[in-house]
């Protein structure tokens, strides 16, 4: 069953297209990467899924389990189960962890019609920090403010743990991790995949995440397209040849 | 303009809570001030002569004065003429001797302002009330159980005629009669507030506080507070404020006096929610006031807690005057401004003895057209070797209507002190929204959550149950400027 279905997608920002036609299918149980030169509109695809306000959608389509995503605020768009995990994670000073993650859950069950979390419950989801190595003291710190690059991240999957959605979109939730922490990373995401019904879309510059992560399909976006399509092979390619020979290539489109 | 700009821009349309106002027949001077009013409000309170005197020598001073213009805020010139300068609830018969005794409609306005006028215990803990309306104190909780400790804590009119040595010694001993224009008007015409005297060594049981409310339509409330802790004694003490929406604008000059002597520990907090005025600018009260306390004894301290949601303008400086050695300052501060609403507050920290010690932290949120202005001194004297000061000064822009201003002025005269100061002006990240409502947290939510993050080294040092009310207030006077 098809989660999210992207139908030749236009995007501007400030008036300048970003995304000149995307075309994209992902269904239950599947994980997609999405590689790609800098500046090529990765994050801006991720950014649209999330429903930032800046993108100004010209044309085409995208339907969230069968419904338009584009006529739903970004928070609604969380509460059905859209996760983004940000390439660059805010902060908010004096907003504690624990608190900020408590009012989301209870904002998801709000928008559920269900009831707030109790405190039992809440205690117990927190222990899914462990699965990203985060220690207990980041509970009540500020959100993200003064966390080390790679703390965000882990706090970024922890969040997507907790919230537990249905479609992860992880923005280069690799870069700035050490080698441990990619790893540990990796795990939590994978925790995340063992459920059938769920699917993500990893954003990456780099094969070595997709040796922990490995994914179902790889897709090459160039200025704004999808140029090229393939299974978990491609990304290895792409490793050794650069994205040079795809941009001199015709696609080949295998997904 | 983005459409999260946008929605900000109109992020404050909830209704204004305290807005009623209680029919009650009152007993209010026709408008208009000369001698003779003086005289007539002395008189209703039974005031000694002294006293009287003291109210002329302030009104004759008065006359000589003008309107300061310095600040930054915006109004039309007030007529003094116009304003009654004594309105009271009519009393039948007797003033009331306990609050059994106060007139049920008075108890029913307090009750439904959620403060509690009958002795119990409140949330966490207990709080003692001194309830003013319009001119007058309309009773006073557990006063009894203060009185076994010593402790004084009436309404101002009864402790002049109570306690006369102790008003005598110590009204104007802070801020004298002739201080500024609004506080030499205040030292004329005050009708009521509360006095609070905790005597050697003695710490308060409970929290102390009053709630000012302004019921009458065209009165001025001029309230005088004068709390004075003795050595080694230790107090908190909170005000709260309310009134009636009105399209007229009134005005409210209040003084407040604090006295610290030697190791007496003074915490004033303050949560101001007078009517702000409607979305236009429309009505809503002036606050002009005046409020400083000093550290008379060494190791004194006295720290002023103040979050401002309220009034069309609010002006006003709540100061330390650290005589004493040793004797620590503190302000900490959030003023909310909406709509037209301008505040133009702050702190002044004077540093006299040596090894004086002084913090502040202010927070200014500025939302819809509003102007908000933080203005502080920190002044360090000669003899005041080894004093430090430290100040962090930051504003939050709620829209692009709005503006911020920050004016440190800074004084130090000797070289064994330290002074350091921060400031930042920030417009409230829409990136930070983004990042909520990804986490599916709703826009006016995520506002609340990061202004009150932004605010929490304040709301900190509130006691308690006034934190909770604190970031209500906030919450109901952020409403509508996020769609
Ligand atoms: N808010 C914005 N304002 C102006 N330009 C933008 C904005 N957002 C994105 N762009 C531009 O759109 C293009 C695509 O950016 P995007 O962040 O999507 O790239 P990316 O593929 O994620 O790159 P990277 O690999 O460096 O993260 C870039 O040229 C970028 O400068
Ligand atoms: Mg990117």
């Amino acid at each position: 069953m098809a989660i999210i279905e992207i139908k030749n997608l236009h995007a501007n920002v400030e008036g300048n297209e970003i995304l000149k036609g995307i075309d994209l299918t992902v269904n239950a149980g599947e994980t997609h990467a999405i590689m790609g030169p800098n500046g090529s509109g990765k994050s801006t695809l991720a950014s649209v899924l999330a429903g930032r306000e800046e993108y100004e959608i010209t044309e085409g389509q995208i339907l969230y389990n069968g419904k338009d995503l584009l006529e739903m605020d970004p928070d609604v768009r969380a509460c059905e189960g859209i996760f983004l995990a940000f390439q660059y994670p805010v902060e908010i000073p004096g907003v504690n962890n624990s608190y900020f993650l408590r009012t989301a859950v209870n904002a998801i069950r709000k928008h559920h019609g269900e009831d707030e979390i109790d405190p039992g419950e809440f205690l117990s989801l927190r222990e899914k920090m462990k699965l990203v190595h985060m220690d207990d003291r980041f509970l009540s710190r500020s959100i993200n403010e003064g966390f080390s690059g790679g703390e965000k991240k882990r706090n970024e999957i922890f969040q997507m743990l907790v919230l537990d959605p249905t479609l992860a979109v992880l923005d280069e939730t690799d870069s700035g991790l050490d080698i441990d922490a990619l790893k540990i990373v990796a795990e939590g995401v994978n925790e995340f995949r063992r459920d059938p019904s769920k699917a993500a879309i990893v954003v990456t510059h780099y094969q070595r995440l997709l040796n922990y992560i490995v994914p179902d399909f790889v897709h090459v976006l160039v200025d704004g397209k999808i140029v090229q399509s393939g299974g978990k092979e491609l990304a290895l390619e792409l490793e050794s040849k650069g994205y040079g020979w795809i941009e001199r290539e015709p696609a080949s489109v295998s997904a | 303009m983005t459409t999260d700009t946008m929605m900000l821009e109109d992020l404050a349309r909830k209704e204004y809570k305290y807005g009623w106002s209680t029919e009650i027949e009152s007993d209010t001077v026709p408008p208009g001030l000369n001698e003779e009013v003086i005289r007539l409000i002395s008189d209703k309170k039974e005031e000694p002569r002294w006293l009287l005197e003291w109210r002329l020598k302030a009104y004759r001073h008065w006359l000589t004065m003008e309107e300061p213009k310095w600040q930054n805020v915006h109004y039309p010139p007030i007529d003094f003429q116009a304003v009654s300068y004594y309105s009271a609830p009519k009393q039948k018969g007797e003033r009331p001797k306990s609050m059994d005794e106060v007139d049920p409609k008075l108890l029913e306005t307090y009750e439904k302002l959620g403060i509690p006028l009958k002795e119990r215990e409140v949330l966490a803990g207990v709080v003692a009330v001194d309830a003013v309306f319009d001119s007058v104190s309309v009773g006073t909780t557990f006063k009894e159980t203060l009185a076994e400790k010593g402790i004084v804590f009436c309404s101002f009119s009864e402790a002049v005629k109570e306690h006369p040595d102790l008003v005598k010694k110590y009204l104007g001993s802070v801020v004298p009669y002739t201080d500024n224009f609004y506080a030499t008007l205040n030292s004329a015409v005050f009708s009521d507030g509360s006095f609070c005297y905790i005597p050697k060594g003695v710490k308060c049981p409970m929290e102390l506080s009053t709630y000012f409310r302004i019921n009458e339509a065209s009165t001025g409330q001029f309230e005088r507070t004068l709390l004075v802790a003795d050595e080694g004694a230790s107090v908190s003490y909170l005000e709260g404020c309310t009134a009636p929406m009105r399209d007229t604008n009134q005005l409210h000059a209040a003084v407040v006096e604090i006295v610290a002597l030697d190791n007496a520990q003074v915490k004033y907090s303050t949560v101001q929610n007078w009517f702000p005025g409607d979305e236009e600018g429309k009505g809503g009260i002036y606050n002009f006031v005046t409020k400083r306390g000093k550290c008379a004894g060494k190791n004194s301290k006295i720290s002023w807690t103040q979050v401002e949601t309220g009034s069309a303008i609010t002006w006003k400086y709540p100061s330390c005057i650290l005589l004493g050695d040793n004797s620590v300052g503190e302000f900490y501060s959030v003023a909310m401004t909406n709509n037209y609403q301008q505040a133009d507050t702050g702190t002044k920290m004077i540093h006299i003895g040596k090894n004086t010690k002084s913090t502040i932290v202010s927070k200014g949120i500025s939302a819809g057209k509003s102007q908000n202005t933080y203005r502080g001194l920190v002044k360090i004297g000669k003899n005041a070797t080894g004093s430090r000061n430290y100040s962090q000064c930051d504003s939050m822009l709620i829209g692009d209507k709005c503006g911020a201003h920050t004016f440190p002025y800074l004084e130090v005269n000797n070289t064994t002190s330290q002074v350091e100061h921060e400031a930042s002006t920030s417009k409230i990240g829409e990136d930070q929204i983004f990042y909520c409502n990804q986490r599916g947290i709703e826009t006016e939510d995520a506002v609340s959550m990061i202004v009150n993050g932004f605010c929490k080294e304040v709301f900190r040092e509130l006691p308690m149950e006034f934190a909770v009310e604190a970031q209500k207030l906030l919450d109901v006077s952020l409403e509508g400027s996020v769609g």
